[in-house]
């Protein structure tokens, strides 16, 4: 399986990297040596195999609904890149 | 004092024989005269942690001192401390000051012990040799143009260089075990579940697990007897008891029964180190234990499954460092889309965004089954592999490395080649097994490791196992400060 | 040519816990900003989620309203895509294995007929946080309180045929969602939202057509009116010789119209795959019977019972059984005064339409079971007419006190004095002689003038059922 420039720029769009040509290049051509190694699974049959997502078969434990936080908000925005009266800010988003 | 283990500190500080202020100077003493060199530390908390060895000492002389109390300890860089940078090794988080703690350290507080800082790793886990972090690489106490392994290269360099008495780490593939075994000390990385991760940075969620890195057996199972038990915080983490790890130490070995898996024993593995590994196999003989081959059929495919599995846990894991709440954040973005990409793409290193885009590819419409749902099924028969195994034994051991500690820089080219260096680690950590690495010879002056892997939270038994081994023979001793 | 619409609806619905689905942060609405966001509401490293044992109960609770079948193992899955107001930079939602599966509502038409509408699945996701578009010196505001919060995504089977129906099925949903008590409902402060996703097809033909999402439809009416305009664009597009665009639209209630959105994700490639920091959720009969157990009566159940029990016609049992407030204070009423129909046009009438007046609601209504009760014994016992309760139950509104001392203090009880009124009688009839020359030429309907002129000297308090007997006989008397 080899990779395209093309893959990779829509790959990192989607991942929200941006890429100069170079690392393009050398995105396109680690990824493909990477898609050979993950392809060497393909050489087992597993159509009768279920895919395992968790290493154990135990069931989620659910939490009581109580309030347990406090507003922290002010300690929580001390380290925000950009906040103004209360709210984070980010560059206008256009609907 | 600071070239006693963990738990001779432990004994000594509870005979009077120092106090943990006298400890605390010592190890802070040798930090400053040897990280700048090694960069085991990417934090260190001189303030923090003599105020936390004076609270110690005066618990102490009022009859308040647990086992832990008062020693020094090193947290590897992603687990969150309140209060002090959590940077996990990256640019992205090189501002993250913490606001609370994971529950690995609050019971490290809770029992007493000192923080002495926090050691340096990959970024974000991400690497077999500690050159991913945005911090520089860890260099190895033994030769310094080596590397530690990775990812908790600092927490094992630090260990080894007698930076501090043990130190957390974690492991997703094997950036305990791996370690341990190019440093020569003893990495344990318990049952994913039997501790908390709960405040520990996430590379590959379904992988991770916080474990040990210390001198010994015993010192591990007085550091596992303060981290392990279910939190309530994490749903993964298993609501099967805790033990005293402390308790079946010094166990006899008769009838114990190890499997040497055949695949373990293959091409690609040195044959220096295979020798030490085959020699510390027969000192178990010596010790009553009975050896059988075993066949982990699928353990080659364990290293490609991983690569699917823990890149696509971590594409969607690292979504969140996105430049809007905390971390990093590029200067002057012209848009959100500009933020978001420039934020990321400056904030993470080459290993991370690489695995970034191979999680995001695996996911993506029209390859999740190939690759992403065939990950999972390989997973499966990977444990059913051990699971056979284990019909048969009672531990499984092998070479945890293929090879000692490589130079630095000498294995950048193609990030397969380093890939390839977890391939005996990486399918316990897919089967979810406890596992642990334990010094087991020296190849050229450089350390050798040997991996024991047990059944599910048999964590208590493999500490025995290697306890016994470190009782009979001296390799864990074998310390590169002079 | 004849058009088809054919309509499927998306509804989210906050449910209504204490609690965010996976932390333990307040859900309340309207607090400061981001002061109900914690760390991991804010995505903040090494945080996890736990699962809030309520949000499952909710939606079990609904699946069983809905005669759905119930996930006896559901699974989170994580959606990936970058939003500012999504803060992990996936939404954790549930794709395959949902723990609501197919169901089914059966929805009442205008007309008085009812239709039975498949419901695909109903899943358990977060909520996102808001984005605030003032001006902060040309940024985006993000504000995380709504961060989290549990929603039940209900998906409907494409079986809506017009704008009309997909009103009855939200409503429907509505009133059961209010009856199960899991969410307040309220779409104005959103906590239901409704996605419409809109085809139209040549009437019997069975493909489907290309569909548009129209988002933001925040009422009752607007659902209408989108779809509506949003058909007709459609059908225009189609008869000029176009094609739809399977896209995203965005419905303008002032403009009453639909316009595309720009995508929020190019390629919508949001990259499913099981959430590994949550297990599979297990659950087994006796769990669900438990929930079951808690089950109130259902609208339709209640409007059969109501028309049984109370000899309802239908349409009264379906707008009293509707809302469950509503119901509620109906029974109570009609209990507490013995006379079910009475109750119910006072419940449907003239305490509907005060609450309508004065945009309040049926919660919130200051005249109480009791009281209402209370009015309704009076009219029975005749101690007043039904106009004079009319201008009692005014009075009750306006807090004068209860019906009996509203009519004491007013005087308002009804004259049924024979004596008292026969002198009323016989001077009406005495000053109208016209009046009383037109009766006896067989005009009868002037019966009504005399009895208006004596309501009018009795200030309405005088026995209608003994002024028009009395009249009847005297006037008849004068025929001969």
């Amino acid at each position: 399986m080899s990779i395209e420039l093309g893959d990779v720029e829509n790959i990192a769009h989607l991942a929200r990297l941006d890429l100069t040509g170079k690392e393009k290049e050398e995105a396109a051509s680690s990824m493909s040596n990477i898609l050979n190694l993950i392809d060497q699974m393909q050489s087992v049959n597993t159509d009768d195999v279920a895919p395992l997502a968790h290493a154990f078969d135990t069931a989620q434990r659910l939490r009581e609904d109580k309030v347990t936080e406090t507003d922290q908000r002010d300690e929580l925005q001390k380290i925000a890149p950009e906040a103004e009266d209360g709210l984070f800010l980010v560059p206008k988003v256009i609907e | 004092m600071i070239e006693l283990g963990l738990a001779a500190l432990s004994r000594a500080l509870a005979d009077g024989e120092f106090s943990s202020v006298e400890l605390t100077q010592a190890y802070l003493q040798q930090i400053a005269q040897e990280n700048s060199d090694l960069n085991a530390y990417v934090t260190v908390c001189e303030e923090l942690a003599l105020s936390q060895a004076r609270a110690a000492d005066e618990a102490r002389s009022q009859g308040n001192a647990g086992p832990l109390t008062g020693i020094p300890i090193a947290h590897k860089d992603l687990f969150c401390t309140q209060g002090i940078r959590t940077a996990c090794g990256s640019k992205m988080l090189d501002n993250f000051i913490a606001p609370y703690n994971a529950t690995v350290v609050e019971n490290f507080i809770k029992a007493g012990s000192v923080t002495l800082g926090k050691t340096n790793m990959d970024e974000f886990a991400m690497g077999s040799s500690n050159e991913t972090s945005f911090y520089g690489p860890v260099k190895n106490p033994w030769d310094r143009s080596l590397v530690p392994g990775g990812s908790s290269g600092g927490s094992a360099a630090a260990v080894a260089a007698r930076l501090c008495a043990g130190a957390t780490a974690t492991d997703t593939g094997g950036s305990i075990r791996q370690p341990a075994s190019f440093t020569g000390i003893t990495g344990l990385k318990p049952t994913y579940g039997r501790v908390s991760r709960w405040g520990m940075v996430a590379f590959a969620s379904s992988l991770d697990q916080a474990g040990t890195m210390t001198q010994s057996a015993e010192d591990a199972a007085m550091m596992l007897n303060v981290m392990a038990g279910l939190d309530l915080k994490d749903s993964t983490s298993s609501d099967t008891a805790a033990e005293d790890y402390t308790k079946d130490l010094d166990k006899p070995l008769a009838g114990l029964k190890i499997g040497i898996p055949t695949q373990h024993f293959s091409e690609g593995l040195n044959a220096d180190v295979e020798k030490c590994i085959r020699e510390a196999i027969a000192e178990f003989e010596k010790l009553g234990a009975t050896v059988k081959e075993v066949s982990l059929d699928n353990s080659h495919l364990s290293v490609s499954a991983y690569y699917v599995i823990a890149p696509a846990e971590a594409s969607a894991n690292l979504s969140r460092y996105d430049g809007v709440r905390y971390g990093y954040r590029c200067k002057d973005p012209v848009n959100l889309e500009d933020m978001y990409k420039r934020t990321r793409s400056e904030g993470f290193g080459t290993e991370v965004k690489r695995r970034i885009m191979v999680g995001t590819y695996a996911l993506s419409a029209g390859y999740y089954d190939a690759y992403y749902i065939k990950a999972q099924k390989i997973r499966r028969l990977i444990k059913n592999d051990f699971q056979k195994a284990f019909e048969e034994v009672d531990v499984i051991m092998g070479p945890t490395s293929p090879h000692t500690a490589f130079a630095i820089g000498s294995k950048n080219d193609d990030p397969v080649t380093m890939y390839l260096e977890d391939i005996y680690t990486i399918a316990v950590n897919l089967a979810g097994l406890p596992g642990m690495s334990i010094p087991a010879g020296l190849v050229n002056g450089l350390p050798v490791g040997l991996q024991i892997v047990g059944k599910d939270f048999a964590e208590a038994q493999l500490l025995n196992v290697a306890h016994k081994f470190q009782q009979a023979t001296d390799w864990h001793e074998k310390s590169p400060v002079k | 040519m004849e058009w088809e619409t054919v309509i499927g609806l998306e509804v989210h619905v906050q449910l209504a816990t204490a609690s965010k689905l996976f932390s333990g942060t307040s859900t309340e609405f309207g607090a400061q900003p981001n002061t109900k966001a914690n760390i991991y509401d804010l995505a903040m490293p090494g945080t996890l989620p736990v699962l809030n044992a309520e949000a499952l109960r909710m939606a079990v609770k609904f699946g069983l309203a809905i005669d759905a079948e119930i996930g006896k193992t559901s699974v989170f899955d994580r959606k990936n895509y970058f939003y500012p107001d999504l803060p992990k930079g996936y939404q954790t939602s549930q794709l395959d294995f949902p723990t609501v599966g197919k169901g089914q509502l059966v929805i009442d038409i205008e007309d008085g007929s009812q239709r039975t509408i498949g419901v695909t699945r109903a899943h358990m996701e977060e909520d996102a946080g808001k984005s605030l578009h003032e001006d902060f010196h040309g940024k985006t505001g993000i504000d995380l309180n709504r961060a989290g919060t549990p929603l039940l995504e209900i998906v409907s089977e494409p079986d809506l045929r017009n704008a009309r129906e997909a009103v009855a099925y939200l409503k429907k949903l509505h009133s059961i969602i209010l009856y199960l008590g899991i969410s307040d409902g309220d779409m104005s402060q959103g906590s239901m939202r409704c996605d419409a996703n809109v085809s139209v097809r040549p009437k019997g033909t069975t493909e489907l057509g290309n569909r548009t999402e129209i988002k933001n439809i925040n009422s009752f009416r607007f659902v209408e009116k989108a779809i509506n305009i949003e058909v007709q664009r459609q059908i225009d597009i189609i008869e000029d010789g176009g094609k739809i665009v399977q896209e995203t639209r965005l419905y303008d209630a002032d403009k009453n119209e639909t316009r595309s959105m720009r995508s929020k994700e190019v390629a919508n490639d949001y990259r499913y795959f099981p959430e590994p920091d949550l297990l599979p959720i297990v659950i087994d009969d006796a769990y669900i019977e438990s929930v079951r157990a808690t089950l109130p009566e259902l609208p339709d159940i209640k409007k059969q019972r109501f028309q049984d029990q109370y000899a309802l016609s239908e349409y009264d049992a379906m707008i009293l059984s509707s809302d469950l407030s509503t119901a509620d204070y109906f029974e109570e009423v009609a209990k507490a005064c013995g006379d079910a129909k009475l109750s119910a046009n006072w419940v449907m009438g003239d305490l509907q339409a005060s609450l309508n007046k004065y945009e309040i609601s049926i919660s919130e209504n200051p005249i109480s079971s009791e009281a209402l009760a209370g009015l309704i014994k009076r009219i029975k016992d005749n101690t007043i007419s039904s106009k004079i309760a009319k201008t009692v139950f005014e009075a009750m509104l306006a807090g004068e006190g209860d019906a009996d001392s509203i009519i004491e203090s007013k005087g308002l009880k009804q004259v049924t004095d024979t004596g008292a009124i026969e002198k009323m009688v016989d001077e009406v009839i005495a000053n109208n002689p016209a009046q009383v020359q037109q009766f006896k030429e067989g005009k009868e309907q002037v019966i009504g003038f005399f009895v208006g002129q004596i309501m009018k000297a009795s200030q309405g308090k005088a026995n209608p059922a003994q002024v028009n007997q009395l009249l009847k006989e005297k006037l008849s008397s004068k025929k001969k």
